[in-house]
């Protein structure tokens, strides 16, 4: 079942195409890989769908529900959670703290505050940081930070996690373990959309990986039929030996 | 000793108790001083309830408001336009709801104004009160300025003593409550906020309407206490900015902070003024850069400083008290 759909998906800034008449599904229970160059358009498809910014053109539908028009704490309340690639934690405030915004608000019904302690506190304790929980934020590791951004994203209970660029500048001990984790939210029946530039972790876990570039989708399939698509391979993948050698 | 380990064991009686000698002080002060005391003690009340309801809204939200002054002036206009048709109380709620709805109005339309932006606006609006109150002022009544009768000091002092002690509580359940966690993320990361399910306009409006309405109504009991006023003197810009002052001086991390920086500046501005008449805002601006400079999370802000080098005296006080008692048993 497509949980997620997308049609002709478009975004201008000002006279660029910063996502450009792309169509998308996402299928319930897997995880997406979302891949393509810097200033591809990953984000931005990410801002879309989580209505941080309004369409252009084209409309995303959410289980058969138009997204588009509706306001970014509606969405959370629908059931898309997502993270940011720059952490976006809430400074003035603890770990649990700020998983308690979202399991305070991030649902459609009202949750009262024993309730939310419990799921903020059993959140912590799936992604690893339950003897963090009164730490001030700012005293973690952008890793840690990281987690207690999917932890405030499960609280909301997303039935679609967005996680946008989750891996980057962690350590590769750090990287394996998120990969793990994105794992577990998967069995946990959640579907994922994730973008990603670590390679390895895409090619670990993602079931259907996307490809876009310079805001226009040119490939989509298996990990295997991407890793051999000489287009991508051309424009991304190459790119990457030419760097490295 | 025994105090000490009293304090430590009993630590969440003390701001109770303290609170307790604060509000028996506040209703029998009338009692044993004269009628110059009670009015200024009124007024250090009226910066309190200002610097309180400001934090409010700014202190979370970080939206650094300007608008005091219009939402203060509105009230004190309201009581010079209707006090000769109704009653008090009854005044005292217009000017409530009045602001609420101006507040919600302005909050509709700018709070989607960020950062700066916000904050001239709301500048702004007082300067643009100030003219139209006049406007209005001299084009329908033809006049400029009004007479307010005044009200016995003490009923004053005490409607007072109810409004700012309302505004403390009301801060202090709001910061406990999700209502205030919402706030606080707000001011932490806003985009996160909205992601996360807070329906971040709703909370900012409303918020910036509660706090309104403290304002609204501390100008409705400020307009017997000035006796005159005309537009100039209702809108004054110094109700935006002192209420700042006093929030940023106490520390707007707690509820308390601004009420302390209320009535250290209140009284200094009282004070001064008639002692110094315009230089008192010499010594004010010392004062400020001090604070800014040296306390940066206001004067509340001092006692976790204290305690990080205290600490380590206290304990090893307690301690020895603890060796002292050992030795007699």
């Amino acid at each position: 079942m497509r949980i997620l759909e997308g049609r002709g998906v478009t975004k201008f800034f000002g006279g660029m195409a910063a996502v450009s008449h792309v169509d998308f599904h996402v299928d319930q229970g897997e995880i997406l890989g979302l891949i393509g160059p810097n200033g591809a358009g990953k984000t931005t498809l990410f801002n879309l769908i989580s209505a941080a910014l309004p369409l252009s053109s084209g409309e995303i539908r959410f289980k058969g529900n138009k997204l588009s028009g509706l306001k970014p704490h509606k969405i959370c309340r629908m059931g898309v959670s997502r993270t940011f690639q720059e952490t976006k934690v809430f400074p003035n405030m603890p770990v649990l703290q700020n998983v308690l915004v979202g399991a305070f608000f991030g649902t459609p019904t009202r949750i009262s505050g024993a309730a939310a302690a419990s799921e903020a506190n059993q959140a912590l304790e799936f992604v690893g940081l339950s003897a963090m929980s009164a730490t001030p934020i700012n005293d973690l590791t952008l890793g840690s930070q990281k987690r207690v951004e999917v932890a405030r994203a499960l609280v909301t209970k997303p039935e679609l996690l967005l996680l946008d660029e989750l891996m980057a500048g962690l350590t590769s001990t750090e990287v394996s373990e998120a990969m793990e984790l994105v794992t577990r939210i998967r069995d946990k029946g959640i579907t994922i959309v994730m973008v990603e530039h670590v390679m390895k972790a895409i090619m670990g876990i993602s079931a259907r990986v996307m490809v876009l570039n310079h805001g226009e989708k040119i490939a989509e399939g298996t990990c295997d039929e991407i890793s051999r698509n000489k287009q991508v391979i051309d424009i991304y993948l190459g790119e990457k030996t030419r760097a490295g050698s | 000793m025994d105090i000490i380990r009293f304090v430590s064991t009993h630590r969440k009686l003390l701001p109770v108790g303290f609170l307790l000698l604060i509000l028996i002080f506040l209703t029998t002060f009338p009692l044993y001083t004269k009628a110059y005391d009670i009015r200024v003690l009124t007024f250090i009340l009226i910066w309190v309830v200002l610097a309180v309801s400001w934090a409010m809204f700014s202190g979370t939200t970080g939206y650094m408001s300007l608008a005091p002054a219009a939402f203060f002036g509105l009230g004190i206009y309201a009581m010079a336009l209707l006090q000769r048709e109704l009653p008090f109380p009854l005044i005292i709620a217009i000017g409530g709801a009045i602001s609420f709805a101006f507040a919600v109005l302005i909050g509709l339309v700018t709070l989607r104004l960020r950062g700066v932006y916000f904050t001239i606006f709301t500048f702004g609006l007082v300067v643009f009160m100030t003219e139209i109150t006049q406007y209005l002022e001299t084009r329908l009544l033809l006049k400029h300025g009004q007479s307010i009768i005044p009200i016995d000091n003490v009923t004053l002092f005490y409607i007072m003593v109810g409004l700012a002690v309302a505004a403390v509580l009301i801060t202090y359940l709001i910061r406990r409550s999700r209502w205030g966690l919402a706030m606080l993320s707000i001011g932490g990361n806003e985009e996160a906020a909205e992601h996360m399910g807070v329906n971040t306009t709703m909370v900012k409006v409303f918020t910036f309407a509660i706090s309104a309405v403290f304002m609204g109504v501390a100008g409705v009991i400020a307009a017997p206490v000035l006796l005159y006023v005309n537009s100039n003197i209702a809108f004054s810009t110094f109700y935006s900015f002192m209420p700042i002052f006093m929030a940023i001086l106490g520390g707007m991390g707690t509820a308390y902070g601004p009420v302390i920086g209320a009535v250290i500046l209140g009284y200094l501005e009282i004070t001064l003024r008639s002692q110094l008449f315009n230089y008192f805002m010499l010594v004010f601006g010392i004062v400020m850069v001090g604070v800014i400079l040296f306390l940066p999370n206001g004067i509340v802000g001092l006692v976790p400083m204290l305690r990080d080098k205290l600490g380590p005296l206290i304990s090893k006080l307690r301690k020895g008290g603890q060796a002292q008692q050992d030795a007699n048993t």
